[in-house]
């Protein structure tokens, strides 16, 4: 890793009296895939946009590829690769006529027909974009910001609404990138594709970041490896603070009548808990366990899910 | 060549409006259906015969009348029903005493033509003759009849539309889809987009134009007396003139809703006060000078006096100066104005 591709320091934005960016820092270094990883209204897409030069920032610094937008604008977007979250490109062009018109604005970059292979699209070439799928449109945007070869990519939520087999399609492109050396920011507020996707992840909330690391550091970090979680007839009559003292539990909460234990060791946690629903005649009607995952880091370090609103 | 940005957005602005097909007919196909609608229902006929009721059996005083046609009544009662529905226009009734007397609504041209009329054809019969010799030349040419008033108004008000409609609902739909956005986080120089616009807009022109006057010319017979190159640079000024100003209306606008209401208010009374299917002269004098003002006044007093009366370009300079003037203060605003976003 040698210089980075992207560095932020002490970013701040606000937009009237609502402070989207609070003094967030940031650095990205070349070949990176990095996730901004949190929870609408985080303040990742004011990040993000900030960085890709359509924001402007109140105060801090950002530099992209050793430039500024300051002084480099024209240069600079000769070689990024955006992707916005709610651009819906015209209806009427066609997939090809669509690739080809972005592809215009760039120097240098590959065919127009070879984005199209790139992201599968060849038997849509002459379908109008009002046709397709919404995982072949995001596929299609994802063309559109791959047409000047760009040295760094921004995608903001690049899989949101789609159906889990266009997102794994749309990973798999973006691997592909990946395995070529580029650099890729992406924000998300699915923690399976930061999980899958990124080297690195912040995790955003309120305008700042309270977490980095590696997906797997990050989980670490929170010293737990198992989440139990079950739902149980009169699970009302359980007592919390007795499940926190089985031993290998180190939390316990209940939220919406499920149980959520983050457990350390499964082996004894699991008996433990079942030993004492018998003693307690209580019926389980669902029992769950799953490693820990960066949603877990979410709810252990702010008390809430990533997707509440 | 055919990969350069501006050429590409020229191409999707044609491509996006050949593929509505509700904008080609609002274009294409409304402006002809519009003035064949009116050239056929205010077409010059000869004066009408008009139809009055005498009372009684003196018919001989209209025998030489040949726009009368006479309706004779037994009774004054059966006279009067007819003429208030509406089935004569004149009810002719000869009193005793050798006077004549006229019944009708003197509101109705139709009741004082017909008086006028008959007391021609019963004074004369009766012996008057004119002092004045009196002879008739008909002048029915082409440039005078409602239809060659009509077509310049039409093309004025089409160019108007045209210009609005197409500029501003293309801007604000693609700021309302984020496209705007997209594009300017493309190295994409800005006024390549606009300029995009501008060129398209230019292009569809000469078709526009083209089939609304080519229809005017052989259908109506609508004469062009000034030269055709003075009438495409009053086209193109106003296209100019009224591009800038839909781009003024849609620098802000989010919303196509917002959008239609602005430009809707704007073009309003320029449809009514600018003389499109009527003189702007019948308005109070006291307004004059607003009118004279208006861009779409400017451009239909100069597309008529360049086609009807042959003017030239010094002629029409004040019109064409009220064109520039928009032009000049419309484009800068709009672009201080413009959001990408």
């Amino acid at each position: 890793m040698s210089e980075a591709a992207l560095r932020v320091q002490a970013l701040r934005k606000a937009y009237q009296d609502v402070v989207a960016v609070s003094g967030l820092d940031l650095e990205v270094p070349a070949g990176q895939c990095f996730g901004l990883l949190g929870p609408n209204g985080a303040g990742k897409t004011t990040t993000i946009e900030i960085c890709e030069g359509l924001t402007a920032r109140d105060s801090g610094d950002v530099e992209v590829l050793g430039m500024r937008w300051e002084t480099d604008a024209r240069a600079l977007k000769q070689r990024l690769g955006i992707q916005l979250q709610e651009t819906q490109l015209s209806d009427k062009l066609t997939v090809e006529e669509t690739v080809r018109l972005f592809r215009s604005f760039f120097d240098k970059g590959p065919t127009p027909d070879r984005v199209i292979a790139l992201v599968q699209l060849e038997e849509k070439r002459r379908s109008r974009v009002g046709t397709l799928s919404g995982g072949q449109k995001q596929r299609l945007a994802l063309a559109c910001a791959l047409v000047g070869d760009p040295e760094i990519l921004f995608l903001d939520e690049p899989t949101t609404g789609l159906d889990p087999q266009a997102r794994r399609q749309l990973w798999d492109l973006i691997e592909e990138f990946k395995r070529a050396g580029k650099t890729i920011l992406l924000t998300t507020h699915y923690m399976d594709e930061a999980e899958r996707l990124c080297e690195r992840v912040a995790i955003m909330d309120h305008g700042k970041i309270i977490a980095l690391g590696s997906p797997r550091e990050l989980v670490a970090s929170i010293g737990v490896e198992h989440v139990v979680e079950f739902s149980a007839d009169g699970a009302e009559r359980l007592d919390l603070a007795a499940l926190r003292a089985i031993n290998g539990v180190r939390d316990a909460q209940i939220d919406n009548g499920v149980i959520r234990m983050q457990v350390t060791a499964l082996h004894s946690a699991v008996p433990s808990l079942l030993a004492e629903l018998v003693r307690l005649d209580i019926r389980l009607t669902e029992l769950r366990t799953h490693s820990a995952t960066l949603e877990d880091v979410f709810v252990t370090l702010t008390g809430r899910h990533l997707r509440d609103e | 060549m055919s990969d350069h940005p501006l050429y590409q957005l020229t191409l999707v602005r044609f491509r996006e409006f050949l593929r509505e097909p509700e904008a080609l007919f609002w274009v294409f196909g409304f402006p002809l259906l519009l003035a064949a609608g009116l050239g056929l229902a205010f077409r010059n006929t000869p004066a009408e015969v008009l139809t009055i009721g005498v009372v009684g059996p003196e018919l001989a005083a209209f025998e030489n009348a040949p726009t009368l046609s006479v309706e004779p009544f037994a009774a004054v009662d059966e006279g009067l029903r007819a003429l208030r529905e509406g089935r004569v226009a004149l009810l002719v009734e000869r009193p005793a005493n050798g006077s004549v007397l006229y019944h009708y609504d003197d509101t109705n041209p139709e009741g004082r033509d017909a008086r006028l009329r008959a007391d021609i054809a019963v004074q004369q019969n009766a012996g008057r003759t004119d002092p004045v010799a009196a002879q008739d030349e008909l002048m029915r040419e082409a440039g005078s009849r409602y239809i060659d008033f009509l077509i310049p108004g039409l093309l004025g008000m089409n160019l108007m539309g045209g210009s609005i409609w197409s500029m501003g609902f293309a801007i604000v739909d693609a700021r309302r889809r984020k496209l705007m956005k997209r594009l300017i986080a493309t190295p994409m120089p800005r006024h390549y987009f606009l300029l995009s616009f501008l060129i398209s807009r230019l292009a569809m022109l000469v078709v526009e134009v083209g089939a609304f006057l080519g229809f005017a010319v052989l259908v109506f017979g609508v004469p062009i007396r000034g030269s055709l190159a003075l009438v495409a640079a009053i086209c193109v000024l106003g296209t100019l003139a009224f591009g800038a100003l839909g781009l003024l209306l849609s620098s802000r606008a989010k919303t196509i809703e917002a959008a239609s209401g602005l430009m809707n208010l704007t073009m309003l009374p320029m449809w009514i006060l600018s003389g499109v299917f009527f003189s702007s002269q019948r308005f109070p004098d006291a307004v004059q000078p607003i009118i004279d003002a208006l861009p779409l006044t400017a451009l239909n007093d100069a597309l008529r006096a360049t086609m009807l009366q042959g003017a030239t370009v010094t002629q029409i300079a004040p019109q064409l100066g009220v064109l520039a003037a928009w032009l000049a203060v419309c484009f800068p605003v709009a672009l201080k104005l413009f959001r990408w976003r």
